[in-house]
């Protein structure tokens, strides 16, 4: 057979033993009638088409336009977040941390790539793999820079580990000249790294 | 457990591979890896600290070599077979059926 040099797409996504693996456990279990394919479809196409940092966004936005959600989501993200529809797998114990004019929150999952989900979507591949994953905890700074994000000095940066239960969204500082934007116009201004803490919200126009 | 999924302070995995128009899924496999194991942590064959376990109790080698959905595919193979679900010989002859072309 092929398969030692048939590749999909790229090397670093593995030759078809992988997706004849994958093939294997699949068909197994759909003649075992233990999972049914079309459900793995939808729950696929959610991910890839519905559920995203756009969802985030939302939230970001409704922060900064009101005060009042805002001091709600930063006393108890879970229920703050629900209240936009966002919730379920991988959000359900969320803590939402500020960043300030002192302070610069980013977030990493050392032990594995716990996310989320219902607020950003999947995670990025750099959040999965080790070399963010080790460095985030020990060169916030270093890494920060190999986004593009410089930070003053005097800025505090926390890094927060999330773990199986419990993740973070970080509420990036409202850019300046973003005053009397609509929800709609802010949400635009919201980044996926933005809301890791890897990177800046874009600045109005 | 500190095992080699503990990655936090080491040194030397080198730089962040920062791409920022990849897509959700490189594959279509990852895409069926993702909704199957889904499905059945959703329908409670299994938590997620069993899946994590069993992802930290892979070979370090292989663990830093195999991507994130490969961890994936590992976990649901391992705890199909220990729970009894399927059998290695299952998957094995399934494998080789597929691989052959015979199925």
């Amino acid at each position: 057979m092929s398969a030692d040099h048939d590749h999909e797409h790229h090397d670093e996504y593995r030759p078809s033993e992988i997706s004849l693996r994958v093939k294997a456990i699949e068909s197994l279990l759909v003649e075992k009638k233990l999972l049914d394919p079309v459900a793995v479809d939808k729950l696929v196409d959610a991910y890839e088409n519905k559920i995203g940092p756009h969802n985030g966004a939302r939230v970001v936005a409704k922060a900064w336009a009101d005060p009042e959600y805002k001091k709600r989501l930063l006393g108890d993200g879970t229920k703050a977040i629900q209240e936009l529809g966002y919730s379920g797998i991988q959000g359900e114990d969320m803590v939402v941390v500020e960043n300030t004019h002192d302070v610069h929150n980013m977030v990493v999952c050392t032990l594995c790539s716990c996310y989320p989900w219902p607020t950003l979507g999947l995670p990025p591949n750099w959040y999965k793999a080790p070399p963010y994953r080790s460095r985030a905890v020990i060169d916030p700074r270093g890494v920060l820079k190999e986004f593009g994000v410089e930070l003053p000095k005097e800025v505090e940066v926390r890094v927060w580990d999330s773990n199986a239960e419990l993740r973070y969204l970080v509420l990036p500082e409202r850019p300046a000249g973003a005053e009397g934007l609509s929800e709609d116009e802010l949400a635009n201004l919201v980044t996926r790294d933005s809301m890791i803490g890897v990177g800046l919200p874009k600045t109005p126009n | 457990m500190n095992g080699i999924h503990d990655c936090g302070g080491r040194h030397g995995y080198g730089p962040i591979d920062i791409d920022r128009e990849q897509p959700i899924f490189h594959a279509d496999w990852e895409r069926r890896m993702f909704g199957m194991f889904i499905l059945a942590f959703g329908g409670g064959h299994f938590n997620i600290d069993q899946f994590r376990s069993t992802i930290e109790q892979m070979r370090p080698a292989e663990y830093l070599e195999s991507t994130y959905y490969e961890h994936w595919l590992h976990a649901l193979e391992t705890l199909c077979v220990e729970n009894g679900t399927l059998t290695r010989k299952e998957l094995d002859d399934r494998l080789a059926a597929l691989s052959k072309g015979t199925h």
